[in-house]
């Protein structure tokens, strides 16, 4: 019996550990990866135009990448390692496979993006303007490459395929048959999609945000301007794309993972027309949702029919042992989709008035820019654990369950040890963040960036 | 990719010990020049230290979180017993290098005298306990740790923490002060670079000291770490040029070739590294003491499939990898200057 209560506590413990580590990891790379879209732009239309406000913006913008960059640095060594600190027996059972792919980031992206980084940082003065640019573009490419094999890594843990296992009992483990059918596994490409629209949202609006800040104080009104049309593009066009992706990714998880989509929407009973649920409250015991539903939605959505019939928990999950917690997800799910509508809703708003020509005089909307940095990172968490918490109880979906998957020989202490380790590092780290996220914007960009001087000196300025 | 009757198995061995020994002779340098950063009091001196490893530190880490990958792949099994077995040791380690990470690129951020002292103490603390660590690790796998039937470790935190494996902790933290100290030589100019030079003969002196004590306590209490060395008396020759390339150090330094002493202590590494893994293979984590548990490279490993198509990785992603390694450190070549956009 103690064991058994021991086992348990780990599980909670190790779970708890990871959700937090990855957790506030997954605040920095999408801002990154978004940012770094944004930097490619802004530097491009510099070299382009040769408008001094584009280098400052660039200049400027990548100050906060360097910032959420080192902390997305430092937060992801960690999960490198938390597999085999925490989950040993599931790094035993899928190395073979999910190794590789974690092992192709390190050489394809990270190294790639940790590279070209010292240039995009320090070396504005000492190479051209071309490689510097190019220096930018490969930080971009990086990570998003690491986007993909990290996505890769854990859609496999969705839907695997590829693969075959080897060994009985203790020994067993999944060993790769097919590599390519490996990586692009059911989920790999419609995740990788879903995710880099969310880290696109996530880097325009924070450009979104503090430009809109800016001009309703009056500063910098230019560059802020400026910045804000572009963050305002880039973030209609990753929301709009993300409405696309959603409705993408329902139909494949439909399809694979039926009991985590039904868990999304607490729907019990397989039917046909299946209803989506605007928001509510799902009573587990009596197997039942409460909330307002628009009737047909979750069967288009699931299978582009209105008429189809949508999977239920009932039949997806028989025995409630091999359920989700399905409240839980199923509100991680909505707060994903009430935040992904309101980016459309004010990103479509923001565009119309920029068209229309004034924006600029609307203090109200852009305070609602202001506030917009938020519903990417609220989207993207939510989203994330939803899709993780969706699959309990499975590590591997059908293969390992999640207890399976821990260290034999770690203790539960030893896992509170760490939990408070990392839980005062990361708030402090947090705090920091936000301390000098926010000095940096008080100070805001730097007046001499717009009159370049030395090697970044435009040739076709003439003294007047 | 077919790779015929080529021995995967060893040939990932091989890989891993190069991914580490890039890592140390890397990282290395920049560990070391964060564990002698206090011994600088002026704001301007320590402000060049960190520009000296600014560009290039994080790629450096890079070596070691793909080496952490590639063991994963490769090795799934070494990647599991490590990680859980040691696993407060590791817990620690991170929390050191998230707080060296992090102090690099926030520590000039603000001018107040607290904060940068804050940092200042954080990333050469980070520094420190880093060096330890990994030498407290890579101590703990020559001397062998307990491992059971099943390949898991049998051991606790502190049985981790031996004479043996604390000496090789020093010994790596004395390596990587003497290999940052050079690189600092390297990078600095004026009244710094003549401080530094004061100090390095204490640095490699502190080294040498080490290394001599290690290899006695190698040689006399871990027998297994030379049984390949007095079977083929021929490999000494490494152990020879070790000791050449260690001793060549003072000797660039008193004549002020410096880049050279800084080759000389990256051959020194190569050389360890290669007769850590000889006397290892093809044992990767040695079981101590019972043998017969130890994982190696063929029950430690993955699947030949995988090992092929890491490989293939490999080929493709190094040559990049050297290609734009070196170009970063042509870049950004010279003694440290700093401007606007330095830390």
């Amino acid at each position: 019996m103690y064991n058994r209560f021991q086992a348990m506590d780990v599980l909670i413990l190790s779970r708890l550990q990871f959700a937090l580590t990855a957790g506030i990891h997954y605040l920095y790379p999408p801002l990154s990866i978004g940012l770094g879209v944004l930097l490619v732009i802004m530097e491009g239309l510099w070299l382009a135009t040769g408008k001094a406000v584009y280098h400052q913006m660039a200049r400027f913008w990548t100050k906060v990448f360097a910032l959420t960059f080192a902390v997305g640095v430092a937060t992801g060594i960690v999960m490198e390692f938390e597999f085999g600190t925490n989950w040993a027996a599931y790094s035993r059972y899928v190395g073979d496979v999910f190794g590789s792919a974690l092992a192709a980031e390190g050489i394809f992206a990270f190294f790639l993006e940790a590279g070209f980084l010292a240039v995009l940082l320090f070396g504005w003065e000492r190479v051209g303007r071309k490689t510097h640019y190019l220096a930018t573009w490969m930080v971009c490419l990086g990570a998003h490459f690491s986007a993909v094999w990290i996505v890769v890594a854990n859609s496999w843990m969705q839907t695997p395929a590829g693969f075959h296992i080897v060994g009985e009992g203790m020994k067993a483990r999944a060993e790769i048959t097919d590599y390519w059918a490996m990586v692009f596994n059911p989920s790999s490409m419609d995740r990788l999609f879903h995710t880099l629209c969310g880290a696109w949202q996530a880097g325009a609006y924070l450009v979104v945000s503090v430009s809109a800040w800016y001009l309703l104080k009056g500063r910098h009104e230019e560059f802020a301007r400026s910045s804000l049309r572009a963050g305002l593009a880039v973030g209609l066009a990753a929301s709009l794309l993300q409405l696309v992706s959603g409705h993408v990714s329902a139909r494949e998880v439909a399809r694979h993972q039926p009991a985590k989509l039904a868990a999304f929407e607490g729907l019990y009973e397989t039917r046909a027309q299946a209803p989506l649920t605007l928001f509510g409250w799902v009573d587990e015991k009596e197997e039942k949702v409460a909330g307002p539903q628009i009737p047909g939605l979750l069967s288009f959505l699931a299978h582009d029919d209105t008429g189809k019939p949508v999977t239920g928990l009932r039949e997806a999950a028989p025995r409630p042992e091999d359920r989700p917690p399905v409240n839980f997800t199923f509100q991680l799910f909505h707060l994903m989709v009430a935040a992904g509508v309101w980016m459309i809703v004010i990103s479509v708003l923001g565009c119309f008035y920029l068209w229309r020509g004034s924006l600029f005089g609307k203090r109200w909307l852009l305070w609602l820019l202001v506030f917009s940095v938020l519903g990417p990172q609220i989207a993207n968490q939510a989203g994330w654990f939803a899709a993780e918490v969706g699959r309990q109880p499975w590590i591997v979906q059908g293969l390992l369950r999640t207890s399976e998957g821990l260290s034999a020989v770690v203790r539960a202490k030893s896992v509170v040890a760490a939990i408070i380790l990392f839980g005062v590092v990361y708030l402090l780290l947090f705090a920091v963040f936000v301390y000098l996220l926010n000095d940096k914007i008080r100070h805001g960009p730097d007046d001499a960036d717009l009159t370049p001087a030395g090697k970044l000196a435009l040739p076709e300025r003439r003294p007047a | 990719m077919n790779f015929g009757s080529l021995d995967l198995n060893t040939t990932w061995f091989i890989l891993i010990g190069v991914l580490f020994t890039g890592y140390a002779m890397l990282d290395g340098f920049d560990l070391g020049v964060g564990a002698l950063h206090l011994l600088t009091k002026k704001d301007q001196e320590r402000r060049i230290l960190l520009n000296a490893i600014g560009p290039v530190w994080d790629g450096n880490e890079v070596w070691l979180v793909t080496g952490g990958g590639a063991l994963f792949a490769a090795f799934p099994n070494v990647y599991a017993t490590v990680f859980s077995g040691f696993y407060m040791a590791f817990v620690l380690l991170l929390v050191a290098l998230i707080f060296r990470a992090v102090a690099i690129e926030f520590r000039s951020k603000q001018p107040m005298g607290w904060w940068r002292q804050m940092w200042d103490v954080g990333f050469s603390a980070g520094s420190i306990v880093s060096s330890l660590l990994i030498g407290v690790a890579m101590g703990n796998i020559a001397w062998g740790i307990p491992l059971d039937e099943r390949g898991e470790f049998a051991g606790s935190f502190f049985s981790l923490l031996g004479p043996y494996p604390l000496l090789l902790g020093v010994t790596t933290l004395a390596l990587f002060m003497m290999h940052g100290a050079i690189y600092a030589l390297i990078k600095t100019e004026g009244e710094l670079h003549a401080r530094i030079r004061g100090w390095i003969n204490h640095f490699i002196i502190f080294f040498i000291i080490c290394y001599a004590i290690t290899t006695m306590a190698t040689l006399l209490y871990v027998p297994h770490m030379a049984a390949r060395m007095r079977a083929s008396p021929w490999l000494f020759s490494i152990a020879l040029l070790n000791m050449l390339a260690i001793a060549n150090i003072p000797r660039e330094i008193h004549h002020e070739r410096d880049w050279r002493a800084f080759v000389s202590s990256c051959v020194a590494m190569v050389a360890l590294m290669g007769l850590f893994g000889l006397e290892m293979y093809p044992n990767l984590v040695f079981s101590n003491p019972s043998p017969a548990y130890s994982l190696n490279i063929h029950n430690g490993a993955s699947s030949p499939k995988t090992l092929a198509i890491m490989l293939t990785m490999a080929l493709i992603g190094v040559p990049a990898v050297l290609a734009y390694t070196v170009s970063i450190y042509w870049i950004f070549r010279g003694k440290v200057k700093l401007d606007r956009g330095s830390y």
